[in-house]
């Protein structure tokens, strides 16, 4: 079992070279029946970038998203996470990755219902080891910097969707993780909203150089990226950067 | 994640779903408590038997005229065949430490304005010796009251309260068919017999008095029983056969024929019985661990629907760094907790419960340490068996899958 390093300055923080997953439907008369979803995917992403997966509903996006935070295993092909072979490594190492070096975010927020804001910030911090007591220090703090702090003591369901997106966020930013990945982040709010996260986002790329992947199927939330992957049935068909400073000369809201 | 933190995460789980936990508990505490109270009610009465298997003397065999049955049917100490003689004899057997012949009869008793009627035994000195009967007040009858057929009486201390109520009895006269009767003796309190008889309601009178004043006798030098004290636990066998051999050679009983006498060996018939006591205390802590077992199961059916329930959370907490042992030790933590605690209120619920039953049903019930500690440590068993199921079911999820899961 190989050991991680985390702390590895690698070239690039994401590799993965012909990767394949299809998802086993069941047998008929004794063929196994299955739906393959990514064929064949290469993909490099270097650490600081905030790029954009974006695609129809179906396209494997998601499945991709999945994938890359050690959610889900590969069928075939390879991934390199800051040099570290994802498929080599254990259960508890992935865990760990998982909570020290990623940070994700949900379409759904995916917060722990009855529960306040304030400890589903400070669960990570939990699993990392951490004391109850400062951990939630810690989260509070961590609340604070989103401008959440007088929502602490709310539970989810007292908070509006853009809060709670926020809240998720914080819990994702709790551990300082150096990727995030954020799946369709702005697929239950409204634009205005939408347009808040976004810069949420982009400053956390632009000030912490935190690197930032997302999945999104609106043009207006990719163009807050500046890197747009496009995935057609299974595979990458375009891959282009964009001009860094479209986020701020075309806002999302008029 | 630190174990510490792991029990505050079960702990919060338990609370957000108070009624669940509360009634997956009620399994547990009504299973605990009914393993105590069965078990209590068992050991009472095993001990009530016990009691007066002590009470008995010890030792002993009990010799009655008649074979026990002829032709099929019982003519058990209907014959009088056995007499003083015997007993004496007997009593000189090696194996022997002392007998006790009896006649017995009924008597009216009288003392002042009080009347009393009661059993009335006559037998010898040793009768007290060989019965384990102690004292409170004054002393046994001698040889020379059993040679003169004086007129002296040992009361029971049921027959002593009712006669005399609060008031010293030894020493006065009581009139017993009319015929005055000095006391000598008051005699401890002893319980019930093993076959349910009281035996402190009675007077003892010597067997020469009790023979020519008051139940008079047919056939004069025979008796109704006799008791016979062995030597030692260990000789049983061999006294009863020393004593067969006697009463034959004495009667005159020819090879092949049936003895006109029975022997019974009471330590036999007293290790049935606490066989028995033993058996039923057995038997009602099997079936209280049957609704112990009961509650496992509801244990592990909650569980279960709560993992099924829970599978998003769980996916959630693997999402942010929940590895598989955290996983499974929050949900075996919940399991155990129910059970402890339930167990716990069960300890104190079935303690109170054969308080209650002790109270109200005038029932002796004996609660050990032991049995107490048996039935939290089953629970918490039970707690820690159907809990890792469902736990490692819930461990074992894929983190994707868990997650997609509505």
């Amino acid at each position: 079992m190989a050991a991680v390093n985390l702390d590895n300055m690698t070239e690039h923080l994401i590799k993965i070279e012909k990767l394949c997953k299809s998802y086993r439907l069941g047998s008929k008369s004794g063929k196994i029946i299955e739906n393959q979803v990514l064929f064949d995917v290469d993909l490099t992403i270097k650490p600081g970038e905030f790029v954009a997966i974006m695609g129809h509903s179906g396209s494997g996006k998601s499945t991709l998203m999945n994938i890359l935070g050690c959610l889900d295993t590969p069928n075939s092909g390879h991934y390199w996470l800051a040099g570290n072979e994802v498929a080599s490594l254990s259960n508890d190492a992935l865990a760990r990755i998982r909570n020290q070096y990623l940070g994700f975010v949900f379409q759904g927020f995916n917060l722990l219902k009855r529960m306040t804001a304030l400890d589903n910030v400070a669960i990570p911090l939990l699993y990392a080891g951490m004391s109850r007591g400062k951990s939630r220090e810690r989260a509070l703090e961590q609340l604070r910097c989103t401008g959440l702090e007088d929502f602490a003591m709310h539970q989810p369901n007292q908070l509006s969707g853009g809060q709670q997106q926020r809240v998720a966020i914080s819990r994702a930013l709790v551990n300082n993780p150096q990727l995030i990945l954020a799946d369709e982040p702005t697929g239950n709010l409204d634009s205005k909203t939408s347009g808040e996260i976004m810069a949420l986002f982009e400053t956390l790329n632009r000030e912490n150089g935190i690197t930032i992947v997302l999945v999104t199927h609106e043009d207006d939330v990719a163009a807050y990226a500046h890197r747009l992957i496009y995935i057609k049935d299974g595979r990458v068909v375009r891959d282009e950067n964009q001009r860094t400073t479209s986020a701020t000369d075309e806002p999302i809201s008029q | 994640m630190n174990f510490l933190t792991i029990i505050g995460e079960a702990l919060r789980a338990l609370r957000q779903n108070r009624l669940r936990t509360s009634l997956t508990m009620l399994g547990m505490i009504i299973g605990v408590a009914a393993v105590v109270l069965m078990m209590s009610i068992g050991k009472g009465a095993q001990f009530k038997i016990n009691e007066s298997i002590e009470s008995m003397g010890s030792n002993l065999f009990i010799v009655v005229p008649g074979a026990t049955s002829s032709g099929g049917l019982s003519f058990s100490g209907t014959i009088k065949t056995l007499t003083v003689g015997d007993s004496e004899a007997i009593a000189e057997l090696p194996y022997v430490t002392a007998t006790a012949p009896v006649i017995s009869g009924t008597a009216q008793l009288s003392y002042g304005t009080n009347n009393w009627s009661t059993a009335v035994t006559g037998s010898t000195p040793d009768y007290f010796s060989v019965g384990g009967w102690s004292f409170d007040h004054g002393t046994f009858f001698t040889e020379a009251d059993l040679r003169s057929a004086a007129r002296v009486v040992v009361l029971g201390s049921i027959t002593a309260t009712n006669l005399f109520g609060d008031q010293e009895a030894v020493g006065k006269i009581i009139r017993i068919t009319n015929r005055p009767f000095l006391v000598v003796g008051v005699l401890t309190a002893k319980g019930q017999s093993l076959s349910g008889r009281d035996q402190d309601d009675n007077v003892f009178i010597p067997l020469t008095t009790s023979e020519r004043q008051i139940t008079g006798n047919q056939f004069p030098g025979s008796i109704r029983y006799m008791t016979v004290q062995g030597a030692s636990p260990d000789v049983m066998d061999d006294a009863e056969n020393e004593i067969i051999q006697l009463l034959r050679q004495r009667h005159r009983i020819r090879d092949g024929m049936e003895n006109d006498f029975t022997v019974r060996n009471l330590t036999a018939i007293a290790d049935v019985a606490s066989g028995a006591a033993k058996i039923m205390s057995l038997v009602l802590g099997a079936i209280a661990s049957i609704s112990l077992l009961v509650g496992g199961i509801g244990i592990m059916n909650i569980m279960l629907v709560s993992v099924t329930e829970r599978t998003r959370e769980i996916g959630i907490r693997m999402a942010i760094g929940a590895n598989r042992r955290a996983i499974l030790t929050q949900f075996l933590l919940e399991a155990l907790m129910i059970c402890t605690l339930g167990g716990l209120i069960g300890v104190i619920l079935g303690i109170a419960g054969a308080w209650a039953v002790s109270e109200l049903a005038d029932m002796l019930i004996v609660i050990t340490l032991g049995m107490v500690g048996l039935a939290f440590a089953f629970a918490s068993a039970i707690g820690i068996f159907f809990g890792f199921y469902p736990a490692r079911k819930a461990a074992l999820l894929k983190p994707v899958e868990a997650l997609r899961y509505e």
